[in-house]
């Protein structure tokens, strides 16, 4: 049987790692590499490294820091953040990333997804969809440029187009939820895990172990968290112990 | 290890530094006989990977070695590659070394299939958890491999081994230290006589 996986994620600004409450007034939390071997050795099933900094400033992807995490690392590493074209994926692929996602660029041009599906796979093909609960009225949108702008998107109906496009996973940040430790987002989650049939990969929110299991209930394959991992407050290993005792299947 | 165009190639030759080869990326036929382990890395879609193997010239300087029984690993898509075939693109021969179609996943569960899963050992494998990204899979072992097995939606094929030649379904270079195990042991295969 499948296991359900816990994805500690690395916000990097400037080749260092980062974590802020909704994303700005970011605070330094070391070095890439020699956070991705702790987290490794820990029990990590996957690591997401994205590069925060990427859209607003225009910048490139995280290249250089691709390169330095894949040299110590041996488990499945997702990178995103300023991906806006196939050349891109192809750079990080070629640096040591397995999966790569886009988030901004793929609201702006759809086809985006479809060509890295059909060059790359879609096992390699992640989208990462920021949402945020309408202010008025029911339901979510989709909110692109790290949370700077929210735009006229359904957050369901860009789930669903984003797999018939050919996207093999999603990663879910509730907006609304993201920094806060007030944890996950669950009835986005339902309703997008209801309504695609890849894995969907919960972020934003968690404070603790409960709130993973939480999120594994209400239908994610994957649980995404950074703040709580970084800060030294709970370790993979004792997350997963909690995650077990829940009567989830998780890696040993 | 075989340059395809579209595999995680970093990740493949960090794996293999890590279980101490020294590895090169090759493209041509002869650089395929010669060299003592070949692996056919997998990530992408079928129809472009065997596009990449027949325009390079590499078919049949696979199936030869394989024939031979020289030690050859196959991941991912690259197992699928062996196969007659693949649901995914209807029309395309594989190089047809072993018998069989991939198929998709049903039975309702995510496809793809990303994630840890439980494999059962055999030959060269050993059982634990490895790290899997496919959407098509082998569900009937081919005569002459000995299969090793896991469970998504029913039993499919994680593994086939004949030998020195190894096909994984999953890939050993994104699964911690098992994953190293065995590609360590795979390295200290020699060509069966």
């Amino acid at each position: 049987m499948l296991t359900r996986r816990v994805i500690p994620c690395l916000d990097v600004k400037d080749g260092v790692v980062v974590k802020g409450v909704r994303f700005q007034g970011l605070r330094a939390a070391g070095d890439p590499a020699e956070r991705a071997a702790a987290y490794e050795a820990q029990g990590a099933d996957e690591l997401v490294v994205l590069d925060v900094s990427a859209t607003p400033e225009g910048r490139g992807h995280a290249v250089d820091v691709v390169r330095a995490v894949r040299r110590v690392l041996s488990i499945p590493l997702t990178v995103g953040g300023g991906v806006r074209a196939a050349s891109h994926v192809q750079a990080l692929l070629e640096a040591g990333a397995d999966k790569v996602s886009v988030n901004t660029a793929a609201v702006a041009e759809p086809g985006l997804i479809d060509a890295m599906a059909g060059r790359f796979g879609s096992q390699c093909t992640v989208v990462a969809i920021d949402a945020a609960g309408r202010v008025s009225g029911g339901g979510w949108q989709v909110v692109v440029r790290s949370g700077r702008e929210r735009v006229e998107l359904d957050a369901v109906a860009w789930a669903r187009e984003c797999v018939a496009r050919g996207a093999g996973e999603l990663l879910l940040t509730s907006w609304d939820r993201d920094g806060t430790r007030s944890g996950y987002d669950l009835e986005l989650l339902k309703v997008v895990a209801a309504a695609v049939p890849v894995p969907v990969i919960a972020s934003g929110g968690a404070a603790g172990p409960e709130h993973l299991a939480e999120a594994l209930a209400a239908g994610a394959s994957a649980v995404l968290a950074a703040s709580i991992f970084h800060d030294g407050e709970h370790t993979i290993e004792e997350v997963k112990v909690h995650l077990r005792r829940r009567g989830f299947e998780v890696r040993r | 290890m075989i340059r395809t165009g579209v595999a995680n190639l970093a990740s493949v030759l960090a794996g293999l530094a890590r279980a101490g080869a020294e590895a090169s990326l090759v493209a041509s036929a002869e650089e395929v006989e010669r060299a003592s382990h070949v692996l056919l890395p997998g990530v992408g879609s079928f129809a472009p990977g065997m596009a990449a193997l027949r325009e390079a010239g590499l078919c049949e300087a696979l199936r030869a070695r394989i024939a031979a029984g020289r030690p050859t690993l196959a991941i991912c898509l690259g197992l699928q590659m062996l196969a007659d075939g693949s649901e995914e693109a209807p029309g395309i021969a594989g190089l047809g070394v072993m018998r069989g179609v991939a198929r998709r996943f049903s039975n309702g569960v995510t496809v793809p299939q990303l994630g840890w899963n439980l494999v059962e050992g055999g030959g060269l494998i050993e059982a634990g958890y490895a790290y899997f990204a496919n959407s098509y899979r082998i569900v009937e072992a081919p005569d002459g491999w000995t299969p090793a097995w896991t469970d998504h939606g029913g039993l499919f094929c994680a593994a086939l081994q004949r030998g020195a030649v190894l096909a994984c379904q999953f890939h050993p270079e994104l699964s911690g230290p098992w994953g190293l195990g065995l590609l360590g042991r795979w390295l200290r295969t020699e060509a069966a006589c």
